[in-house]
């Protein structure tokens, strides 16, 4: 290489990494121009709401799986997680109302009862990895299968459906405005701007980083590494129980194909957003985008005839492979 | 270059060699030859340019400008170590073994023999069994690396250059993680390697080592090509003058007595764990008190011990005249004790994030201002720890696995320092740094007990532990052979107790 390629090399360098923080929401963009110009309806305000609550779910659960990447761990449960939440309440919800009547009362205990599941949820998945020592994949993988099926035997292997009056009490959490914008969209701004402070602002989010970055350092620099990696699964926990307290004011149901395949969307809108799979780096902002992202691409089909709606899942695989084909490219270049 | 005119025959040359990265030049016009059956050291300061020399020698980096001769002809190396087919093989630092897998697989790596499609491990087998004898190397082909000591693994690199007929050897500070012993044995493989017409280049801080076994030394300081002279016509004062361009009478600090009457801060009494047998030491406010034994004595484990980091199974542990037992390194922290560790880029620093991060992560709990990090706070200690240990680097924002390892070492210290501990426990603080780094490592150290930290330095180098410490401790297999203090630290003594020719009843 002569000193003027060097010289390039560097500015590239510079560039690509700018590129990496601005590539998300480039590509985001991009995606908003084809679908503006396939389909002018595709920026009405209508369908902007519908695909912003639409995020909201793999969105608010994304943000929990950034901190969990960061940190070097990995949940797989977390579709399953929600789909046994959203039985569990939906059963304690419904023998409530003999008691409570089918008022805000029942809601809000069916709600605080999400909580605690999903944070003891992701308290197991992370005592299970730190205490038990063992992989974060194998445990999740496992915790995966037992929540999965846990909902399909609550539900018989049918439908588990919310008390048909509760269903008017709740169904505002979902479809109700607030300036403008539907409650899931607050709640998942809200989870939004509360990840990035904590990841970027606080003592725990700079030991998320740490650990996923080198666990011996963050060990021998005082961090309480099993301590933390848990509170990465607990929050985790907590997010998939909020995005369940949005998600079944929808439907008022649940079954055993409720959030299959939510854990794949949340890591990959985690990894589409420049987080590192391997941890020891997290974006909150491009998760964010990342979940925009893929429920634009199933937006898009649904308005276009282009490409078959069916063919969904082959345009979000070819997102996320390219999306860690450039991140790979630019990791290479910086080792040199 | 002149000099090499009379020598046997000169496999791989470099004239006129210099080299920038972006604007910034490293290597100003060196030029550097080795020639068939010697060892060629290359000595200088971190930073004098010793890595990249070897990294274009070796064609991992091309040179901006100049040329490099393979047998007299002028040649383009192949890059990312593709030069081994040429002969030329640079081991690493960080040695490049496939952790999981065997000895003989790791050997044939890439250069697989294969008889009719599958692997011919038969055969294999053999040649690496005939290989590790002639080495010395007492291990079974099977045998896993991980299993294998830092020593072992080193050997085995060197046997699979051998493998691969290495006409060149360049070795980066070879010895720095071996023992005197393993370093003898090392010698040894050296001796045999150039007989076999094998020319070496050998980067090593330890001038001593360079005197023993190299034939001809290269000085480098800060780019620029110092000298090549036959290693017998330099004295060690005469290369450490040459590396550092000053005159370094005072390596090591004047030592302060302590206090007669200063307190115990530390006292350990017949701790034992899972390594460490039945310990005692004390430990006086302002005192510098050395560790010393062989590589795997049991004294990182013994400090571990006291710090949190492992399991205590029996003793006491007292902390300013309290018993204490820390669970966790955040405990200790917290009490005014901080242990450094020896491993700075396994365990001291996050490699791929910047100088502030690293700098404020033991002692994050002191830069919380209403729950979040106060990172004006984190600035500042930055800015302070740069002035305090002399850290030179050209841009704050530089990702700290790109500093020099000597700036490395000063930010551990920066690092360490930042929890205002009254107890700290450095271990091997100046492996693999520079003669300039480690004597303002000693002055730092000095300074530090002078105002009335008390140091522990735990040390494989003798010399570092007789220059700088009041008392010296000798350990042996996780038991504490002895105490030395005033004339008895001396190297003689020390070895005695560590290699179990003596111990104290």
């Amino acid at each position: 290489m002569s000193d003027t390629e060097v010289i390039s090399a560097e500015r590239k360098r510079a560039f690509s990494i700018d590129l990496k923080a601005m590539g998300p929401a480039l590509a985001l963009l991009i995606l908003c121009i084809i679908g503006y110009s396939l389909n002018s309806a595709f920026l009405s305000e209508g369908n902007i709401t519908n695909l912003l609550t639409r995020s909201a779910f793999i969105g608010i659960i994304a943000v929990g799986a950034t901190f969990v990447i960061t940190a070097g761990g990995i949940d797989l449960s977390v579709g399953s997680m929600a789909a046994v939440i959203s039985g569990v309440m939906i059963i304690i919800m419904n023998n409530l109302v003999d008691t409570f009547g089918a008022g805000a009362v029942t809601v809000l205990i069916g709600c605080g009862c999400s909580l605690i599941l999903g944070i003891g949820a992701g308290w197991i998945n992370g005592a299970l990895t730190t205490k038990g020592k063992i992989e974060a994949f194998i445990v999740t993988l496992g915790t995966m299968g037992i929540y999965r099926s846990l909902v399909t035997y609550f539900a018989d292997g049918g439908t588990l459906s919310l008390n048909f009056d509760l269903r008017g009490t709740y169904r505002p959490v979902y479809y109700d405005s607030f300036l403008g914008l539907p409650i899931p969209v607050w709640v998942f701004i809200g989870v939004s701007i509360a990840g990035w402070v904590i990841l970027n602002r606080t003592a725990f989010g700079r030991y998320c980083t740490a650990i996923g970055s080198n666990e011996s350092v963050a060990k021998y620099s005082a961090v309480n590494v099993d301590r933390i990696k848990t509170a990465t699964y607990v929050i985790q926990g907590f997010c998939v129980a909020l995005a369940t307290i949005i998600y079944v004011p929808r439907l008022g149901s649940a079954s055993a194909s409720t959030g299959v395949l939510w854990e794949l969307e949340a890591i990959a809108a985690v990894i589409i957003g420049g987080t590192v799979l391997k941890g020891g780096y997290g974006r909150i902002g491009g998760t964010i985008l990342g979940a925009l992202i893929l429920t634009t691409i199933g937006n898009i089909l649904n308005f276009t005839d282009v490409i078959s709606n069916y063919l969904n899942g082959t345009m979000q695989g070819l997102i996320i492979i390219i999306a860690v084909w450039l991140q790979r490219a630019d990791w290479s270049k910086k080792k040199v | 270059m002149e000099e090499s005119a009379s020598a046997p025959k000169c496999v791989l040359a470099a004239r006129r060699i210099s080299k920038s990265f972006g604007a910034v030049p490293v290597l100003f016009s060196v030029s550097f030859d080795v020639c068939e059956g010697e060892v060629h050291a290359l000595i200088g300061e971190n930073g004098a340019g010793k890595s990249t020399l070897m990294k274009i020698l070796a064609g991992f980096q091309p040179p901006t400008s100049g040329d490099i001769l393979l047998d007299g002809e002028q040649i383009d190396l192949p890059p990312n170590g593709e030069a081994e087919d040429l002969g030329i093989v640079l081991i690493h630092q960080e040695l490049n073994l496939a952790e999981q897998m065997t000895v003989e697989e790791n050997i044939f790596l890439g250069r697989e023999l294969t008889s009719r499609g599958f692997l011919d491990r038969l055969t294999m087998r053999r040649q690496v069994e005939v290989l590790l004898k002639q080495v010395g190397l007492d291990i079974a082909p099977t045998a896993r690396i991980s299993d294998l000591s830092i020593a072992q693994k080193q050997m085995v690199e060197i046997t699979k250059a051998m493998n691969r007929n290495a006409r060149i050897l360049i070795m980066d500070e070879p010895t720095a993680v071996l023992t005197p012993s393993e370093t003898k044995l090392f010698f040894r493989q050296v001796e045999q390697l150039k007989k076999r017409g094998v020319g070496i280049v050998f980067v090593s801080h330890k001038l001593a080592e360079v005197k023993e076994i190299s034939d001809r030394v290269t000085i480098m300081r800060d780019g620029q090509w110092i000298g090549t002279k036959p290693t017998s016509e330099l004295s060690l004062d005469d290369m450490a003058q040459m590396m550092v361009g000053r005159e370094l009478s005072d390596l090591y600090p004047p030592m302060n007595e302590v206090d007669v009457d200063a307190p115990v801060i530390l006292g350990v009494e017949n701790l034992s764990t899972g390594k460490v047998k039945n310990v005692s030491f004390d430990l006086r406010k302002g005192e510098i008190l050395g560790f010393s034994g062989l590589v795997g004595s049991g004294r990182t484990e013994l400090f571990e011990a006291i710090c949190g980091v492992v399991p205590v199974d029996s003793g006491t542990i007292k902390f300013d005249n309290e018993v204490v037992n820390f669970k966790s390194v955040s405990q200790a922290r917290n009490a005014g004790l901080s242990y450094l560790t020896k491993d700075r880029k396994g365990k001291g620093l996050l490699l791929l994030q910047k100088m502030a991060p690293n700098m404020s992560l033991f002692s994050l709990p002191k830069f919380i201002k209403n729950m979040m990090i106060d990172q004006k706070a984190e600035e500042k200690a930055l800015a302070r720890g740069i002035r305090r240990f002399d850290i030179r680097t050209r841009d704050a924002d530089i990702r700290v696995g790109d500093l020099s390892g000597g700036n490395q070492q000063k930010l551990l210290l920066a690092k360490m320092m930042e929890t205002d501990p009254r107890v700290i426990i450095v271990d091997e603080p100046t492996r693999g740094i520079d003669v300039g780094t480690k004597q303002q490592i000693y002055h730092f150290i000095a300074a530090l007990a002078a105002e009335g930290v008390s140091v522990v330095v735990i040390s494989s180098e003798m010399p570092e532990i007789i220059g700088i410490c009041h008392r010296v401790f000798v350990m042996r297999e996780g038991r504490m052979m002895g105490a030395l203090t005033g004339t008895e630290i001396n190297e003689n003594e020390i070895m005695r107790y560590a290699a179990g020719l003596k111990e104290a009843s």
